[in-house]
């Protein structure tokens, strides 16, 4: 029964993009990768040696969604990494084996716009990727901004500017050039949506900008790539078992549990599906989804331990 | 064992449909509880029940084929906008065109047969003497518009439920054997809309869990959850456009017919994520069975009249079951040694 768990991979190839990206090419061990849509993205586990933490990374598929022999991710090295971006450049070569998630998507094209434009910034051109082919093949309007610095990121621009023509617009910062947000913005017609990804930044400046104008809230997407952020370390005890395990400060909760094996439900580790939930028992807890509602989060009875922390130094959950 | 399709028989006029023993002991009964309870009650479409069982398979194929699929063209020869696709869900079609095959002839390889040469792809269905070769994405390739070719072939209503906006839209479907909903006014609607006229529940919360936890099924972790109502005859199309045809039918159910008239129907609802559209198909499996059928097994009779005589009035009155179900308590009370 077409039932999908985790999917074993082979590292078939990997490329240097931009002075900071590697791209990785990825193919299925024993299984038929399932085709996807775009804006898809998966969950890439990285175990590392014993008594070495297991890294997950939620990456953008950017390869075409119609081409079931591979899946490509791009991954930019973080200067703040806690681990996966590192282990991703410096311990995985061709050969190796990860396993990683089924595609899901949480940044899919709004099919009924009249128009899409988008904007990237470094190693978010990932998802948009995948846009491509179905725009074209839809022959749907759309528009691409590209903000990158060449010393660090901007990975296929050439590429781009030369496939897309007057589509594509890049902006590299190095270079002084920049995109000017509002202006872009200003100049499109009613029915058209805007995708953002790229820093925390540039998404809250195209809201922003959004809201200025009056474009609707409902034609503006985004997708953070940022997954945990660091933060106090804590304790947690779990009230069903008794366990209690301790939260280390560069270690999201969810990681901590899933090193105890204990499952939870997953799909973004970035605070934006909501599968994670868990009832809290007792604590203070610092919210930094954007899943939960205001009221569910002042409620204090529910939090999302992939990106959520303790505020205190301690927390009981009702698992 | 697993029932083979058998001949025709109506959903209408002589009502000649009827449930073999086997057909009886697959049936997927809905109660778990002695008391009628409202909830989200979905759990991953995994096998259970082993073979022959209605569970066992994705999609499941049964001994009624051949007679839903003759009732279905009657319904969309008559009216064909039980069907409708709109343009942004082309997609979202071959995305179900792709399912639906590959499971059906991974599952039942004796009827149905699929080889695929890249786009290239040959369909066979034996049961209906199907045989077509087209190219996968290629609407034009097909001898009906893709939603159409293969709602045509597969026990069931469909709907191809399009995200956006962190909403469900019921934007394409094939619905000829509805529980009394209409496809045509339904259509284009969100997921709260088009439950607006459930009663009870929108005060709970659980129409917003439910969507939250919808929206976030990934591909390849199908769910499912089962719904009921009752029917009088064995009636497939009680759809909106044909009430003139069987509402007045809950006027003729008497404490000497209710057995062989009243029936349980039960629908396997599946959610499964599309995977390269992104929309979710949501497939609607209906088996009906009579009351004199369901009290052969004696749980399931004593389970029924417990659940029905605490069933809520007002899902008595949404479900359409006021004029009669008193009387199918009083018929159930018989088996149930409490009373």
């Amino acid at each position: 029964m077409s039932v999908i768990d985790q999917i074993s991979v082979k590292v078939s190839a990997v490329r240097q993009v931009a002075p900071m990206i590697k791209e990785f090419s990825l193919e299925a061990i024993d299984a038929e990768l399932v085709p996807f849509s775009p804006g898809a993205h998966v969950v890439v586990t990285m175990a590392g040696a014993e008594n070495e933490p297991t890294y997950r990374n939620a990456y953008s598929l950017m390869s075409n969604p119609q081409d079931n022999s591979q899946y490509r991710i791009a991954v930019r090295l973080q200067e703040d990494s806690r681990g996966g971006s590192l282990f991703m450049h410096h311990q995985i070569a061709v050969g190796d084996q990860l396993m990683i998630s089924p595609p899901a998507n949480l940044f899919a094209p709004e099919w009924m716009a009249k128009k899409h434009v988008l904007f990237a910034g470094g190693v978010g051109i990932t998802p948009f990727l995948s846009y491509l082919p179905e725009l074209q093949q839809r022959e749907s309007e759309f528009e691409l901004h590209y903000m990158f610095r060449s010393k660090q990121t901007g990975a296929y621009s050439d590429e781009l500017s030369e496939t897309l023509d007057k589509n594509c617009n890049n902006y590299d910062a190095d270079k002084g050039s920049r995109c000017d947000i509002a202006a872009v913005m200003a100049e499109q017609p009613l029915g058209t949506h805007f995708y953002v990804c790229g820093p925390q930044s540039l998404i809250d400046s195209v809201r922003a900008t959004a809201d200025e104008m009056g474009i609707p809230a409902s034609a503006v997407h985004w997708e953070e790539f940022a997954g945990a952020k660091p933060g106090q370390p804590f304790v947690v005890e779990l009230s069903r078992s008794g366990i209690e395990l301790a939260v280390a400060s560069d270690s999201s909760l969810l990681e901590t549990l899933e090193g105890a094996d204990i499952e939870i439900p997953n799909l973004c580790r970035a605070g934006v599906c909501g599968q994670c939930v868990c009832k809290v028992a007792e604590g203070e807890v610092e919210h930094r989804d954007s899943y939960l509602s205001e009221p569910e989060k002042q409620s204090g009875q529910v939090m999302m331990p992939c990106v959520s922390r303790a505020a205190g130094e301690r927390l009981v959950l009702d698992i | 064992m697993r029932v083979a399709p058998k001949e025709i028989q109506s959903f209408r006029d002589d009502f000649t449909y009827s449930n073999s023993a086997e057909a009886i002991e697959r049936f997927p009964f809905p109660f778990a509880e002695d008391e009628y309870r409202y909830s989200v009650n979905m759990e991953p479409h995994l096998p259970k029940g082993g073979e022959g069982s209605a569970y066992e398979h994705f999609l499941d194929i049964d001994e009624h084929y051949l007679s839903e699929m003759a009732e279905r063209e009657k319904v969309l020869e008559e009216m064909p906008h039980r069907c409708l696709a709109m343009p942004h869900m082309d997609l979202a079609c071959w995305d179900m065109i792709e399912r639906i095959m590959v499971s059906l002839s991974e599952d039942y390889p004796d009827y149905f047969s699929l080889i695929r040469n890249g786009d290239h792809w040959s369909w066979e269905n034996k049961l209906l003497n199907i045989k077509d070769q087209f190219t996968f994405g290629d609407s034009s390739s097909l001898p009906l518009p893709p939603l159409d070719y293969i709602g045509r072939q597969m026990q069931g209503d469909f709907a191809l439920l399009d995200q956006r906006e962190g909403d469900l839209f019921l934007d394409a479907g094939m619905i000829t054997c509805p529980a009394d909903w209409s496809l045509a006014f339904d259509a284009g609607m969100s997921f709260k809309e088009w439950h607006g006229p459930v009663p009870m529940a929108h005060g709970e919360g659980i129409f917003e869990r439910a969507l939250k936890y919808l929206i976030a099924i990934p591909v390849g972790k199908p769910v499912r959850r089962l719904n009921w109502t009752l029917t009088v005859n064995a009636r497939m199309d009680t759809s909106p456009e044909k009430y003139h045809e069987w509402g007045h039918e809950r006027t003729t159910v008497t404490p000497e017919n209710v057995g062989g008239k009243v029936y349980l129907r039960v629908e396997l609802q599946v959610l499964d994520r599309m995977p390269r559209s992104n929309a979710m198909m949501f497939s609607i499996r209906t088996y009906l069975l009579s009351l004199e059928d369901l009290v052969t097994n004696k749980e399931w009779a004593v389970r029924m009249h417990r659940a029905l005589k605490t069933l809520p009035e007002p899902l008595i009155n949404y479900k359409g079951l006021t004029r009669f179900h008193g009387t199918v308590v009083d018929y159930l009370s018989q088996f149930d040694p409490v009373n």
